[in-house]
């Protein structure tokens, strides 16, 4: 009896090393890929690395992300012809909750380490994260800056409309790390759900004022108007990607990130208003 | 037209310019269906509209009480110009078919509405509904919501309700076809001593002959929108004009060529008859005058015997209806014995004969 | 001869109609195609919510509802909820009889855009009202021009908000009882005098009150949950704007066991209304 249990047993082990083996192989495969894509970060360099990368890939990436990750994605297609780059954008935090609920993603990009940590907690992350850009807040302001704000401080005048990310999403806590650091108490009219909320509040001229991201008041083309503020420093956002344990498609996802960290990858996201980790 | 316009002036003394009463031409046009009818009454009259159904009774109601508009035509009511004025502004009261009476009311409070509307305080229009309910002998039942009443008491609020606005013009659609047979004997006598105080004019639409004899004054028999007969119950029962109304008042009627004491029918036998006439007739027998025999009776005369075949038997009561098929086609009446005796049974060959004293001819 | 005698008999039997239906057959034996689905949909409806109840942190339960910002989302859903059914129940209603009782062309046009609220995303709601109300709306610039009043970010927003996505089940709730209800009632009362409006006030409206019961909660209901439209309109503000589901949401993000605990408080308050509401008003008659 005990033998055949233990016979079974050590059956399984050996079917699960196998599969590992499998896994190890191909694990191995594609690392080679990322690796010469690191060594060599042209683009023929990746492309040339990249025959064996096809099937589609899903990335989950912060909400702010969408134009720059939308164009990195496009060329990612073309330089590996038969993928398709799926993308969710949201908030970070939303994201990182179905990421530990079990949706089916590859790469996680979020908008602060505090968001990424829920994922890397729940050990779904392969690897450490790494940050790829940095985030930097702006004040954004009705086109033409019609209420001269030029500080922090000048958004705490009375009669102003403002509004703030919510505590719980990064722009948010960022944007109350900022006002602590220079002793501010702000009471906007409304904690937005997330950070394109809160432009878009002022878009749609609904507020005089939001406390966002750089690279949103970039998105947003000349329907708001950027104003830099020194205590924007103190809170400057980390945003780090991670190839996720659940991944399907670990080759392209590593090949995606790759790209993300490349210097044609940073040329993108500079654009769209990031800085440079 | 002209002459029926005349014989209804006849018959309605002083209508034509007279203040008082009805005067009404309802033309309603609805697409495959028109109604035109004329109606003349005096304060005091009952007038029944009889027809079979579909023949535009209820619409004639509708179109007098302002829910339907009139297409063309006129309506007064005591020398008022009414077509324009809406439903609510009209001198009129209606007892529906099924009553309506306001489910989430009371008795009283359903009597109450018609004075609460006209402007009575809420103190005052239940004085007035007490009043109505009283003479209706449902004071008792002043309390209770429509569905705690029975038939008959509802049909009564509902009467009680159309009368509590003093209406000039009374109508009442099918007024007893909702009760059973008990009980409708004993509201049409109610109502029909409701009806001869109500000091103004009164319509009702019903397709029950009984209904309509008891209660009006005056029968107008509507067939596909059109008057086709009008005048006293007793002289319709008498001389019908139409099968319907025959059916109706269970007469045979035959049109036929009078010519001295023998009616000349169309298709068919002649009927001898005791008026001696001449010209286009009718001709009409009861079906108890209608006697059945298996065989041809010998020794009978061989006037108004016909060859017929039983096509169908009904029970009448404690009669037996035969409806007869062949030389003329008529119904019969017999007792359930006198059935029995000559097995009758559908398809039988019967002979029937008809005594000319039996028969009544009037000229059509 | 007596012919009004016979004419009675003549008339023809009248058909022996019964009295009533007959007593409904014993509930025995329900059919298994009925039984089956109908099983099913109860816990498909029922799982999620008893998900809630299993993985609800029980014991940090009474520490995650001492804040008093739960409260004030609570109080907030409460008194928006009610006021945007009182206002869904004031205008819906005599929308639901225009169109139910009234012919107008283009009516099965109007009665379509009434229900778009049903099927319009409560964001894309929320976005509609900024465009139409907000302070740079179509109507709200002039709202701001002339009396100073912006409505976005106030609780009053919050109301608009919630009515605009609940009138549209008190509307067609109250229309189909308008439909299903005989109009020859308020026929009835304009015979005796009453103007149209009185008919409805005094007769149509008491025959209604059901379906309005009904719709009023469905609204309700509607309203308590409503996300989207409120969160695009009305914006995140504790104690002003912060209805119970906004602050689910946000406590989602970050501490979902604050989420399940304000779920189970906001699922407690709404089973009892609607249970008491039930009582009173929905079997009441």
């Amino acid at each position: 009896m005990t033998r055949s249990v233990h016979r079974t047993r050590r059956t399984v082990q050996l079917a699960g090393a196998g599969a590992a083996a499998l896994l190890a192989l191909s694990a191995c495969s594609s690392s080679s890929d990322s690796s010469t894509a690191k060594a060599t970060p042209s683009g023929s360099a990746s492309a040339s690395a990249s025959s064996k990368i096809s099937g589609d890939l899903t990335v989950f990436a912060a909400a702010s992300l969408k134009e720059s990750f939308t164009t990195l994605g496009k060329e990612f297609e073309q330089a590996h012809p038969g993928t398709k780059v799926n993308f969710n954008f949201g908030g970070s935090d939303t994201l990182a909750a179905t990421i530990t609920s079990g949706a089916p993603a590859d790469v996680f990009a979020a908008a602060s380490p505090k968001t990424m940590a829920i994922v890397t907690d729940k050990k779904d992350a392969e690897g450490t994260p790494a940050t790829f850009v940095r985030n930097q807040l702006e004040i954004a302001t009705l086109p033409g800056n019609p209420d001269k704000i030029t500080s922090l401080k000048d958004l705490t005048k009375s009669g102003l409309k403002v509004v703030l990310c919510d505590k719980t999403v990064p722009c948010g806590a960022a944007a109350q790390k900022a006002l602590d650091a220079s002793h501010l108490k702000l009471t906007p009219v409304s904690y937005e759900e997330d950070v394109k909320g809160a432009l878009n509040k002022v878009v749609l001229k609904e507020a005089d004022a939001a406390v966002v991201y750089k690279t949103d008041v970039e998105a947003a083309g000349g329907k708001v108007a950027g104003v830099e503020f020194p205590e924007s420093s103190s809170a400057i956002n980390d945003y780090p990607i991670t190839l996720l344990k659940n991944a399907q498609n670990p080759a392209a996802a590593k090949e995606f990130i790759a790209l993300v960290q490349s210097p044609e990858g940073q040329k993108v996201l500079g654009e769209a208003g990031f800085l440079k980790p | 037209m002209t002459d029926t316009n005349a014989r209804r002036a006849a018959l309605v003394p002083g209508s034509e310019g007279a203040a008082q009463g009805l005067d009404a031409h309802l033309v309603v046009d609805r697409g495959t269906f028109r109604l035109d009818v004329r109606l003349t009454a005096a304060p005091g009259d009952v007038v029944a509209l009889l027809g079979p159904n579909g023949a535009g009774k209820t619409t004639a109601l509708r179109a007098l009480a302002g829910l339907v508009p009139l297409s063309d035509g006129h309506l007064r009511l005591d020398g008022t110009a009414l077509e324009r004025t809406a439903p609510e502004a009209r001198p009129v009261g209606v007892v529906f078919q099924d009553y309506l009476l306001f489910p989430h009311l009371t008795a009283l409070d359903n009597v109450a509405f018609g004075p609460r509307c006209q402007g009575f305080s809420k103190a005052e229009a239940r004085e007035q509904a007490a009043g109505w309910l009283e003479r209706m002998g449902l004071a008792a039942h002043a309390g209770a919501k429509p569905r705690r009443l029975s038939g008959g008491q509802a049909q009564r609020v509902a009467v009680a309700r159309a009368l509590a606005t003093r209406p000039r013009l009374l109508l009442l659609d099918e007024p007893l076809a909702a009760l059973d047979a008990r009980t409708r004997l004993e509201v049409r006598a109610q109502l029909r001593r409701h009806l001869a105080e109500f000091e103004a004019v009164a319509v009702l639409v019903t397709h029950d002959p009984l209904d309509a004899m008891v209660l009006a004054d005056r029968l107008v028999v509507i067939e596909d929108g059109r008057i086709v007969q009008e005048g006293a119950p007793a002289d319709i029962a008498r001389h019908p004009r139409t099968d319907y109304i025959a059916q109706l008042v269970g007469l045979n009627l035959y049109r036929g060529e009078a010519d001295g004491h023998t009616v000349r029918l169309a298709a068919g036998p002649a009927i001898t008859t005791t008026e001696e006439l001449s010209g286009p007739v009718f001709v009409a027998f009861p079906p108890l005058a209608v006697t059945l025999f298996r065989d041809r009776p010998t020794g009978a005369s061989a006037r108004n015997l016909w060859r017929c075949e039983v096509s169908g038997l009904e029970t009448h009561g404690d009669q037996i209806r035969a409806d007869l098929t062949g030389e003329l086609p008529l119904a019969a009446d017999l007792t359930t014995a006198a059935a029995a005796e000559l097995e009758l049974a559908p398809g039988a060959a019967v002979w029937a004969t008809v005594k000319a004293t039996q028969t009544h001819a009037y000229p059509a | 001869m007596t012919p009004l005698d016979k004419s009675g008999a003549a008339a023809g039997p009248r058909p022996g109609r019964p009295r009533r239906r007959p007593v409904r057959a014993g509930r025995r034996g329900v059919p298994l195609p009925l039984l089956v689905p109908g099983l099913v949909a109860l816990a498909f409806l029922l799982l999620p919510l008893l998900a809630l109840l299993v993985r609800a942190p029980w014991a940090t339960l009474p520490d995650q509802l001492t804040s008093s910002e739960v409260w004030a989302a609570l109080r907030l859903s409460l008194l928006s909820a009610t006021a945007a059914t009182a206002v869904s129940l004031v205008l819906g209603v005599p929308l639901a009889w225009l169109l139910a009782r009234t012919n107008f062309p283009g009516r099965g046009l109007v009665r379509a855009l009434v229900t778009l609220p049903l099927v319009l995303p409560p964001v894309v709601g929320g976005v509609a009202l900024l465009l139409a109300l907000g302070r740079n709306g179509v109507v709200g610039q002039l709202l701001d021009s002339w009396f100073g009043i912006t409505l976005p970010f106030t609780t009053t927003a919050v109301v608009i908000a919630e009515a605009f996505v609940a009138m549209p089940f008190l509307v067609i709730s109250v229309e189909g009882t308008l439909r299903a209800a005989d109009p020859r009632f308020e026929e009835a009362a304009t015979t005796l005098g009453a103007s149209r409006f009185t008919a409805f006030r005094r007769v149509t409206l008491p025959l209604i009150a059901p379906g309005i019961a009904a719709g009023s909660v469905l609204a309700w209901a509607r309203a308590l949950g409503e996300f989207g439209a409120t969160i695009t309109f009305a914006g995140n503000f504790p104690g002003r704007t912060q209805t119970m589901p906004l602050a689910v949401y946000l406590a989602l993000q970050n501490d979902p066991d604050a989420a399940i605990a304000l779920s189970l408080v906001l699922l407690a308050v709404s089973i009892t209304v609607l249970a008491a509401l039930r009582d009173r008003w929905l079997t009441g008659s």
